[in-house]
């Protein structure tokens, strides 16, 4: 199951309407991702990283070429598909965390499995797992406003992970950190990755990041330039 | 919409002051709308009441010559009462009234007058006319505060009156005020005095006559009478019916500017909403929302001001629409000068519907106000949402 394909991508192209022509952010990319990958797209800004991480979410199409994201190409989905596989299917994590200001850490936690439908006594118990994950069980009435940064992703990895996600797309997520919350946070991720064989897909350009990745996949103008696997 | 409904609540509890605020103004409308409302039935319901109880009973047969806006008419206003309504009026189930102009000279001023005959046994109307059954030297009157006010007399002035018979000859005596009332209803008191019915026959040299015949039962079916034309109670009462309508279209203009205000609050926020909250639409999108599904969060969340503004409003609002409809809403002036059947205190009259109709108009309302800006999520790009980017 660990090599078995979770993303294909092949031939993506992208391109966003500027002027009177169009931008393309990416150019012909071919991907494959496997169960349990711990990895990076990473490149200076403008490269095309978060376009090909927002469209392996569903959350923008190709412009053309193929993505296959857990057998569902995500360039023929509805928008209800596309928001049923983003359910069900898919964490993400982002720079500014995204977290939802007026709700608890508690509630913060809980909103994706209120939208799968768990019962009150099921995502009580699976919001404090998440919350022992990353070690903010302590945390459950405070705010968003009321937290550190580090504090803030811990709660957005588990909001990401707290429906055990097969795949997590996470966007810059030390980008709004200090070293030592970096490191934590992304220790963090890669306990969850080891443990819960959830597939991670990050997209930066930040050197402690990087240093994690057991594959790096180096973008530059909307092209792969040239991957590295680290070997275990 | 559970899920929705859920999460609206989170978000509204979570704003804070600026649901408050909302909510508050929204509530005033409800409390103020369904008071005016009230105010209006209650006013409508004293009216007719007062009308009924004080001058019209369950109808009226009028002499056919007989215009109560036209003073001229009242001297062929006149005719035998029918045979067929005498055992109703032995009965007291139909009271005659002769009525007849005159003229009196308070402190050596001249006033035309109307003069009124009527039983001084009856017990269809709440007029004190047993003040009439005493004897005097002078004819017993009684008059309405309104009378008073215009007289400046009171109870035992002495006046002389003065009018013309049925064959144009003058003659003259003295009234004596036995009695006044307070009716709330100014046709019956400015400028009339009531005297003994079969004293104003003898004067005007009229037995047996009268110009209006009033019964107590308005669901009899009523024969006619040549000479005589029969008003139901409906169509005595459509000035008060014209006048309510009136009424409501003025107060309909201060509804719909209350509305407007509170609505304007709702739709502000919506818009500012929309606005500040990119990234927490974008969020909701991606964790699996669609966007529709967003659409209709915000358009819930809006909806909500109107639904806890109604449990606002019940909880202020129950106690004051009480206390006003236990102790009425004084009128800031005298009523008597406005020549229309209203109270000095109107008692406000709320019913089921009422409550249940504001409170529905104003949440469908509040709904599509809210619907209406957040439809522009649906037209939003998740990603530029999600890193905030105004749209």
């Amino acid at each position: 199951m660990e090599n078995s394909p979770i993303i294909t991508i092949e031939n993506l192209i992208k391109k966003f309407p500027m002027g009177k022509g169009d931008f393309t952010a990416l150019r012909g990319i071919n991907l494959t991702f496997t169960v349990g990958e711990f990895a990076g797209l990473i490149g200076p800004s403008g490269s095309g990283k978060t376009t090909l991480l927002n469209i392996v979410g569903s959350l923008d199409v190709p412009s053309s070429g193929k993505t296959i994201v857990l057998g569902k190409s995500v360039g023929s989905l509805s928008a209800k598909e596309a928001a049923g596989l983003r359910k069900t299917s898919l964490g993400f994590i982002f720079q500014s965390y995204n977290l939802l200001a007026v709700h608890t850490v508690f509630e913060n936690v809980e909103f994706p499995l209120l939208l799968l439908n768990y019962s009150s006594s099921e995502r009580k118990k699976m919001v404090m797992d998440s919350l022992e994950w990353v070690g903010l069980t302590d945390k459950v009435k405070s705010k968003p406003p009321q937290l550190s940064g580090g504090e803030c992703q811990r709660v957005a990895i588990a909001r990401a992970m707290v429906k055990k996600p097969s795949i997590v797309l996470a966007d810059e997520p030390t980008a709004n950190l200090d070293a030592a919350n970096s490191h934590h946070i992304l220790k963090t991720m890669e306990t969850l990755n080891r443990e819960l064989k959830t597939t991670f897909i990050f997209a930066t350009h930040d050197d402690k990041v990087i240093s994690y990745l057991r594959r790096k996949i180096f973008l530059l103008d909307g092209k792969i330039d040239h991957e590295e696997i680290k070997p275990n | 919409m559970k899920l929705a409904i859920k999460l609206a609540i989170r978000n509204l509890i979570g704003a804070g002051l600026r649901t408050w605020l909302n909510v508050i103004v929204l509530s005033f409308s409800f409390v103020i709308i369904i008071f005016m409302k009230g105010i209006l039935i209650g006013w409508d319901h004293q009216a007719k009441t007062d009308m009924t109880n004080y001058e019209i009973g369950g109808g009226q047969y009028w002499q056919n010559n007989y215009d109560p806006l036209d003073p001229f008419t009242l001297t062929d206003s006149h005719a035998a009462v029918p045979d067929a309504v005498k055992d109703e009026i032995a009965a007291g189930e139909m009271e005659p009234f002769l009525i007849v102009p005159g003229t009196i000279y308070p402190q050596g001023r001249l006033q035309s007058i109307v003069i009124k005959g009527i039983n001084p046994h009856q017990k269809l109307f709440l007029l004190p006319t047993n003040r009439l059954d005493t004897v005097t030297g002078a004819i017993p009157a009684i008059i309405g505060s309104a009378m008073v006010k215009s007289l400046k007399a009171s109870v035992g002035d002495q006046f002389t009156i003065r009018w013309r018979d049925k064959n144009g000859t003058f003659d003259a005596d003295e009234i004596v005020i036995c009695g006044i009332f307070s009716s709330n209803v100014p046709n019956i008191e400015a400028g009339q005095i009531y005297i003994p019915l079969e004293k104003l026959q003898s004067m005007m040299l009229m037995p047996g006559e009268a110009t209006i015949l009033t019964f107590r039962d308005s669901e009899k079916t009523r024969p006619s009478f040549d000479g005589w034309t029969l008003k139901t109670r409906s169509e005595l009462t459509a000035s008060v019916d014209n006048m309510i309508k009136t009424k409501t279209v003025g107060q309909t203009i201060l509804y719909a500017i209350l509305l407007l205000l509170a609505m304007l609050a709702i739709f502000d926020t919506q818009v500012l909403s929309i606005f500040r909250r990119q990234k927490e639409i974008g969020t909701y999108v991606a964790l699996g929302y669609t966007r529709r599904e967003v659409v209709g969060l915000f358009t819930v969340e809006g909806t909500m001001h109107a639904i806890l503004a109604a449990f606002v409003s019940a909880a202020y609002g129950i106690p004051f629409l009480a206390w006003m409809a236990k102790n009425g809403w004084e009128m800031p002036i005298d009523t008597s000068e406005f020549g229309m059947a209203i109270a000095q205190t109107l008692y406000p009259v709320y019913s089921l519907g009422l409550i249940i109709g504001t409170v529905l108009i104003l949440t469908t309302v509040t709904a599509v106000v809210s619907y209406w800006p957040s439809r522009r999520i649906a037209k939003m790009n998740p990603t530029e949402a999600l890193r905030g980017k105004l749209q």
